[in-house]
């Protein structure tokens, strides 16, 4: 118990929890837009196509600042993303195609520009490759401050464009119809999903940002049909796996704490998904049994009818 | 040295590029993506039960694995509880995470680690040597990928027309008496097979371009099956090797130099592909309403 209250003082936890907390809570509402958009794989995508934009502002500025290196992962973001659209929309490709090749290219376009860097006599560059896989111990306030920041604004641009993203969210052509510009949602949807990838690269990593942007949503999905309720659910859901993530690789020794965020939210998601009250596979299970047996007692009844009426 | 990496960035493209062809058509590349990332999975649990990282039972069980995860994809899928790429979502990190975990908890001292199976190098490939008998038979990755090149080609050579029936027309295969799933998952034992051979070389993560790229360019260039097979197959070569010779000129990462030029062959076949190209669209465009402009013009005269 003592351990525990020492851990729950510890700076370095209070920070990469409220970190990789936030962070959760900004994935999962900019998840479910993204899943709602049938693009939540875009958000596996982008993390690859970040690579290059991160080498390119560290090779242009020679020093390992956050912020330029979260805007080259930025605008490599947005290309990426350009093309996966432009490439789906303006030919036969299929969307999983266009985003399988983008997201290959640009991961070697950015293995081949931190091999360079390596080999450069440049005493900085070590600890890039922690964008690959995340290391959310090496946290700092000041990185804690910037995503505070930026997911606030973020949280606040949901709540503002609360009906265009909804309608949007779930009947793009409806919403051109009435007016709205689509081209401009669609551009600030995925710069959310951009901005929440890139943030979430350095504490989870390339590979398990995807998660973090589904699992929330997915699992919020299953316990209301009302966005807003969902939006709040996958935030908490993302809070939870988060900061619950964080705690347990603090006490146990040697448990990176990107994964486990992950396996925490997993386990929502199953939960979720069995036990969730209207759509559970538990609740399902027992529906169908339900049917069945009205189903023969009706034929059962028939057959009884007819058999006294053929007497 | 360099003739071995040559030889083995080609024969990987070729391996990878052919179970590729009909990933590209049924739009399932993502699975392959996920598959690729599982296959770590597999690897580290075979390895806890050989503890052998050169044993043959590392490919079987990294295969499974790969099998296993499109298996749990699609009953998810089948739930529909959730959008079919959420559950490509969820699976494959999930595996990941618990190999991630698995390799820093218990195997931190034997050269297992995340690094060479995610982004692999070409270039230390040749060191492996397959000794037999104290002669030296070349690089080990050569003749694996080799064998699973072979198994490849016979795949697709027996199995051609149930494959292109189930990709084009699954409803019309199963009517036929094919089965759409047998063969569904026989082609995702392939992919895990090959994602699993040809991870210490290329990385997995890149394994997906080495897949996708080619038939992509391929299928972009035609409308036929076995055209768009051999211009995949061809592309795979030109990729590599222009790769692996830029990767030696800018000294840099081969597998991520090969993946570079598969992503620009593929833009150039989008952009002037002559059937389906996007250059091609626009020129369609501008002759339509040319003819249009002219037709409207023609019925005023007319009236």
């Amino acid at each position: 118990m003592e351990q525990l209250l020492a851990l729950f003082s510890d700076y370095t936890f209070q920070i990469v929890a409220l970190g990789t907390g936030f962070l959760g809570l900004l994935s999962g509402v900019v998840g479910t837009y993204a899943t709602l958009r049938k693009e939540s794989l875009l958000g596996d995508a982008l993390s690859h196509a970040a690579l290059p934009g991160i080498a390119l502002a560290f090779l242009l500025i020679g020093k390992k600042d956050l912020v330029y290196l979260l805007g080259g992962a930025l605008i490599s973001g947005l290309i990426a993303t350009a093309l996966i659209q432009w490439i789906s929309k303006k030919s036969t490709v299929k969307f999983d195609n266009a985003l399988s090749v983008v997201l290959s290219s640009f991961f070697g376009l950015g293995l081949v520009l931190l091999t360079h860097i390596q080999g450069l006599e440049n005493a900085n560059q070590a600890g890039l490759e922690k964008f690959i896989y995340g290391q959310a111990s090496s946290m700092l306030l000041s990185d804690v401050q910037l995503l505070l920041a930026v997911g606030a604004g973020i949280l606040v641009l949901v709540l503002l464009l609360w009906k265009e993203l909804k309608v949007f969210a779930f009947d793009p052509v409806f919403t051109q119809t009435l007016g709205f510009q689509t081209r401009i949602l669609q551009f600030i949807l995925s710069a959310m999903i951009i901005l929440t990838v890139i943030f979430g690269l350095e504490s989870v990593g390339v590979i398990l940002m995807s998660a973090l942007l589904i699992g929330p949503a997915v699992a919020a999905r299953q316990w209301s049909d009302r966005l807003g309720v969902v939006l709040i659910l996958a935030g908490l859901f993302g809070m939870v796996s988060g900061v619950a993530g964080t705690f347990i690789s603090s006490i146990g020794r040697q448990i990176p704490t990107g994964p486990t965020i992950v396996l925490v939210l997993s386990l929502i998601v199953m939960i979720s998904l069995i036990f969730s009250p209207k759509r559970g596979l538990i609740i399902r299970w027992v529906n169908q049994r339900r049917k069945k047996k009205a189903y023969i007692k009706q034929i059962e009844e028939k057959q009884e009818r007819s058999e006294k009426y053929a007497r | 040295m360099l003739v071995e990496i040559y030889l083995i960035a080609v024969v990987v493209a070729l391996a990878c590029s052919l179970p590729g062809v009909f990933l590209v058509l049924r739009g399932s590349t993502m699975l392959s993506d996920a598959i690729t990332h599982t296959v770590l999975l597999g690897i580290v649990l075979a390895f806890f039960v050989v503890n052998d990282l050169n044993s043959p039972f590392l490919i079987v069980g990294a295969t499974l694995v790969g099998v296993l995860t499109v298996w749990l994809i699609e009953t998810l899928q089948h739930t529909k509880l959730l959008s079919n790429d959420s559950a490509i979502g969820i699976v494959f990190p999930l595996f990941f995470s618990i190999a991630i975990i698995l390799i820093t908890r218990y195997a931190g001292n034997v050269h297992l680690d995340a690094d060479s199976v995610l982004m692999g190098e070409l270039a230390f490939a040749p060191f492996r040597r397959m000794t037999l008998f104290g002669m030296d038979f070349g690089p080990k990755v050569l003749w694996s990928m080799l064998i699973i090149l072979i198994i490849n080609v016979l795949f697709i050579t027996f199995f051609y027309k149930e494959l292109k029936i189930t990709t084009f027309d699954p409803g019309l295969a199963a009517a036929l008496g094919f089965s759409p799933v047998f063969l569904h998952y026989a082609l995702m034992t392939l992919v895990s097979l090959t994602a699993v051979g040809a991870y210490d070389s290329v990385g997995s993560i890149l394994v997906v371009g080495f897949m996708v790229g080619p038939a992509l360019t391929g299928y972009l260039l035609t409308h036929r099956l076995k055209r768009m097979i051999l211009i995949t197959l061809i592309t795979a070569v030109f990729n590599s090797l222009v790769g692996v010779k830029a990767a030696f000129v800018l000294d840099t990462s081969i597998a991520g130099m090969i993946a570079v030029v598969t992503g620009i062959t593929c833009l150039l076949a989008f952009l002037f592909s002559p059937s389906k190209g996007s250059i091609q669209a626009i020129r369609n465009r501008w002759k339509q309403r040319k003819n249009l402009k002219k037709q409207a013009a023609s019925s005023h005269i007319k009236s």
